[in-house]
């Protein structure tokens, strides 16, 4: 199903369609942020709120970019920071800011489930998961695929959205690092594996979730080959805050056995492209001088943000809510 | 019935039950050499024209213009595409239609943009189209030309280049391509 | 005042019989076809069961400490809806009740209740699981279960001194089965479904090694061990096998564990979230199974009230435990599957739990009156009578509970509690409140 006129979740359960629809239309959004005036009014008039109990000033800054540049007003409540703290109710929380007349929310918050939470208590609201605790994260997701396929149409000398899903087929996709805490890998595993990629992953034992069973990868046993079957290596945050301290003895034996160091990188084919969401450990998940090859996509990933964010905003806010 | 459901109807391939053809593709090459000479005779410095299709039914009409107007002129003609989904006044209360290119590009500043679409009906997609435009500066002037000007219009907008007039009830459709133009009833 | 319970089928441990029962002063005075009725209350009860009130091993009353969730007084009502007329008032409550004066203050209380409220114990001070509650000074109020429900006693060499110290006391150690080191930060079931969730995970296992340990403390000790709301199909097994040996342990289940699997956390709704978690389908059915068998002494209710705001933080934020006891005896009779029988209906809610919580005697110290006994003339009035026939949508509009965490709302029920008699006092007639 589309995301037209819908919450935007989790990437789970979107069809392959429903995710090229977002590509396609953030391909248009790329070209409208090459303009000189950088604005079109499709969400004039609409409110859209961006509600972070959990810091993140990256991805704060490019979805309320998004949202100005679609000419929505935007309210921005930076909670992390203020007296909503652990404890206050979603639904109290929510009721308050509900009360200015909003159109979407989007919703940072360290607790799985937040989102979807939140959306039971304002069902008149769209509300756009940005990163919930280790559950999802679909806008990055999103960026991560469209950053891909924009890189390989190029290649082709093609726009992503005319080579549809197609380079997706077969891609070998690694997913490297802390699976277990990841919501960007759980979002990026739903995106590749829909769009027809293969996915792997690589983690220490302790970094796995503790039953993939039904999700659509493989696990790596050998990191080194797997990085020379790989078209496409997406690193991932050590997420040392969500106390990955326990799982691993230290960084710098996650360093040798699953860093992408130097030497590591010197295995993957000239072609291969590596991938990370933000911000990095340099030296801890990637070399430093890893994070700057060319095949490195990170500074495109950032740029990409706002595109998909206003592909998503665009998608969900101005399509009327479609009943089922 | 109105201009945005058939616009939809169009894109998703709706059937579309023809009544009668109006114009052969014939009559439509004949239509669109004469819409050339007219745009030539009225703007003097064609190098100054960029001739804009608006996506979709209007890109592959502007195209061929486009190259009348430099075969008649012996000078290349700018040819660019335009969507103004983004700029529609009728979101949010109509299915959402996903963008495709625009190629638009650069200050407008000093040239004479010639919007070139294949229906005019409501004339709401031009008044999207005029405010597009000005987001890349300031042309010296707008003109607009259309295949088929059916009528019923909703906002004060007027053709300066037209194949074709084409008096219809709000129960009829129009089709309007390079290869004809057909009126049909808006299947139920 | 004399109550008649006329026509119903009067369900006795081993055998049921038609017959109508008299009651008077607080115990049963007649029994027969022909009762006489002068000066009665008569009520139909054609085509129900009639049974001993129903006994809850496990009851979290909150009083004292959080009375806006719920207090004696409303737990008790919602009791009796539920057609209990003994429940027992778990100790984690703030201040935990671990000593005389706390235990003599919840006593006092369900003294008010027309229900009979018996209370357990903490085994250690403040259950902390450091240093040995007064649990003789409590038995000798009439303490018969000791646990720190809430959590496990962690500490095996504390929970080997407690079954020691408990032993010559008469009292059974109840314990909550979770190894907290290995349920650390978890929130649901571990498995898929969680890992898909991005949900830190319970796994079962944290709940299997506390049974195997505590069983063989059990045999270590020659102490006595309930096991509270065990909800895998290996932890019932453990138990099972433990009893084939002569051990003398016992356990009970809660209906979330057999009428739920974790699916219901699919969607974060936090009214599902419970310790031990809700399982998969298959430590769902192994529970329905045994509930055929003696291997489960007691069907009890968890009942964990809690104010409505509490369940609305994020999941993982949000407190475990849900309401039970105004629905235990419908999913029971619902999980006995087709053509219950309703020896071990009543075996299950009301004459097992009886034996384990040493109810079955009438206890002068306490003023607590005799519980799932077999209904003879002269035996202490506790008596339910439940329609197997009746079918209802449960409501958290409706319920005698202070709280609303219920996660039954809007469900379609099977068999009612129509009558609730306790201590020869009506106190639920046509399912209302009297």
């Amino acid at each position: 199903m589309s995301i037209r006129g819908s919450n935007l979740l989790t990437l789970g359960g979107l069809s392959r369609e429903a995710l090229l629809e977002i590509l396609d239309t953030a391909e248009s959004f790329v070209e409208v942020n090459q303009r000189t005036v950088k604005k079109v009014p499709a969400l004039k008039g609409r409110v859209v709120a961006s509600l972070f109990f959990e810091e993140s000033t990256r991805t704060r800054l490019s979805f309320e970019t998004a949202a100005k540049r679609l000419g929505a007003d935007v309210v921005s409540l930076a909670v992390a920071s203020s007296s909503v703290k652990k404890g206050e109710s979603l639904r109290d929380t929510i009721a308050t800011i509900d009360a200015l007349g909003l159109d979407a929310v989007v919703l940072r918050h360290r607790s799985s489930g937040a989102a979807e939470q939140v959306s039971r208590y304002v069902p008149h609201v769209r509300v756009i998961n940005a990163g919930d605790g280790m559950h999802q994260h679909p806008t990055q997701g999103l960026l991560d695929a469209f950053t891909v396929r924009q890189v390989l149409a190029a290649r082709r000398g093609l726009s992503g959205s005319e080579t549809g899903s197609s380079l997706f087929e077969g891609l070998r996709v690694l997913i490297v690092g802390d699976i277990r805490h990841s919501r960007v890998a759980r979002s990026d595993i739903a995106a590749y594996a829909t769009l027809g990629a293969q996915v792997r992953v690589a983690a220490p034992g302790t970094l796995l979730p503790s039953d993939i069973s039904n999700w659509p990868v493989e696990v790596v046993d050998n990191f080194d080959e797997a990085l020379e079957w790989a078209d496409v290596v997406g690193l991932l945050r050590l997420q040392q805050e969500r106390g990955t301290g326990a799982f691993v003895p230290s960084l710098e034996e996650f360093t040798f056995t699953y860093g992408l160091t130097q030497e590591r990188a010197a295995r993957l084919r000239p072609e291969t492209l590596i991938t990370h969401p933000g911000p990095m450990n340099r030296g801890v998940e990637v070399d430093s001088a890893v994070a700057d090859l060319p095949s490195a996509l990170i500074s495109q990933q950032v740029s990409n943000g706002v595109p998909i964010r206003m592909a998503v905003l665009y998608l969900t806010v101005a399509a009327p809510k479609e009943n089922s | 019935m109105n201009s945005e459901e058939a616009r939809q109807d169009r894109e998703r391939g709706l059937a579309f039950v023809v009544k009668s053809q109006l114009l052969s593709v014939e009559d439509v090459s004949r239509a669109l050499t004469r819409m050339a000479h007219e745009i030539i005779e009225r703007n003097l410095s064609v190098e100054k024209l960029i001739i804009v299709g608006l996506q979709r039914g209007g890109v592959a009409i502007a195209e061929r213009l486009a190259k009348q107007l430099a075969h008649i002129a012996g000078v290349p003609v700018r040819f660019e595409t335009l969507d103004v989904s983004f700029y529609r006044d009728d979101i949010g209360s109509n299915p959402l239609k996903t963008s495709s290119r625009t190629t638009l590009s650069g200050n407008l500043a000093g040239s004479t943009v010639v919007l070139v679409d294949d229906v005019l009906f409501t004339g709401r997609t031009i008044r999207a189209a005029l405010q597009a435009l000005s987001d890349w500066g300031r042309p010296d002037a707008v003109q607009l030309a259309v295949l088929v000007d059916r009528g019923h219009r909703e906002l004060p907008i007027r053709p300066d280049f037209v194949g074709k007039n084409l008096p219809t009830s709000l129960s009829e459709s129009v089709r309007a391509s390079l290869e004809g133009v057909w009126l049909g009833v808006k299947p139920q | 005042m004399k109550i008649v319970l006329r026509g119903g089928l009067v369900i006795g441990p081993t055998t049921s019989a038609l017959t109508d029962i008299a009651i008077r002063d607080g115990v049963i005075v007649e029994r027969g076809t022909s009762v006489d009725l002068t000066n009665a209350q008569v009520i139909d009860v054609s085509g129900c069961w009639v049974g001993p009130g129903l006994v809850d091993l496990h009851t979290h009353l909150r009083e004292p400490g959080r009375e806006d969730a719920e207090d004696v007084a409303s737990g008790a009502r919602a009791g009796a809806m539920g057609g209990y007329t003994a429940l027992t008032a778990m100790p984690n409550t703030e201040p935990a009740l671990d000593s005389v004066a706390l235990v003599s203050f919840v006593l006092a209380q369900g003294a008010k209740t027309p229900l009979d409220v018996a209370v357990a114990g903490a085994i250690t001070v403040g259950r902390r699981g450091e240093l040995l509650a007064p649990m003789a000074e409590m038995a000798a109020l009439g303490v018969r279960i000791f646990t720190d429900d809430g959590t496990g006693v962690q500490n095996p060499l504390v929970m080997r001194r407690a079954l020691e110290y408990a032993k010559p006391l008469g009292v059974r150690l109840a314990q909550h089965c979770e190894d907290e080191a290995l349920a650390a930060g978890g929130v649901m079931n571990e498995g898929a479904l969680s890992a898909a969730l991005g949900l830190v995970g319970r796994p079962a296992l944290a709940e299997e090694l506390m049974v195997l340990r505590d069983i063989e403390l059990v045999r270590l000790t020659g102490g006595r061990m309930h096991f509270l709301h065990l909800s895998t199909g290996r932890s019932i097994a453990l138990v099972a096998a433990a009893k084939a040996e002569g051990l003398d342990v016992t356990c009970e289940v809660m209906p979330h564990h057999f009428i739920f699997t974790e699916e219901r956390c699919g969607h974060y709704d936090a009214q599902f979230k419970v310790h031990p978690p809700l399982r998969g389908e298959l430590d769902r059915d192994a529970l329905r199974v045994a509930l055929h068998t003696s291997a489960i002494d007691a069907v009890a209710t968890d009942h964990a009230p809690h104010a409505p705001q509490l369940k609305e933080l994020p999941f993982d934020e949000a407190p475990a435990g849900m309401l039970g006891l105004e629905h235990a005896a419908s999913l029971t009779y619902e999980a006995l599957g087709e053509d219950p029988s309703p020896q071990q209906f009543f075996e299950l809610l009301s004459r097992g739990p009886a034996r384990v919580g040493q109810l079955r005697e009438h206890d002068r110290r306490v003023g607590l009156s005799a519980h799932g006994g077999d209904l003879s003339v002269g035996s202490d009035a506790n008596v339910v009578v439940f329609d197997p026939a009746a079918r209802w949508i449960a409501s958290k509009e409706n319920l005698a509970s202070r709280a609303t965490n219920t996660p039954y709302d809007a469900r379609a029920m099977l068999g009612k509690v129509r009558v609730t008699i306790a201590k020869g006092r009506l106190v639920v007639n046509e399912g209302v409140l009297q």
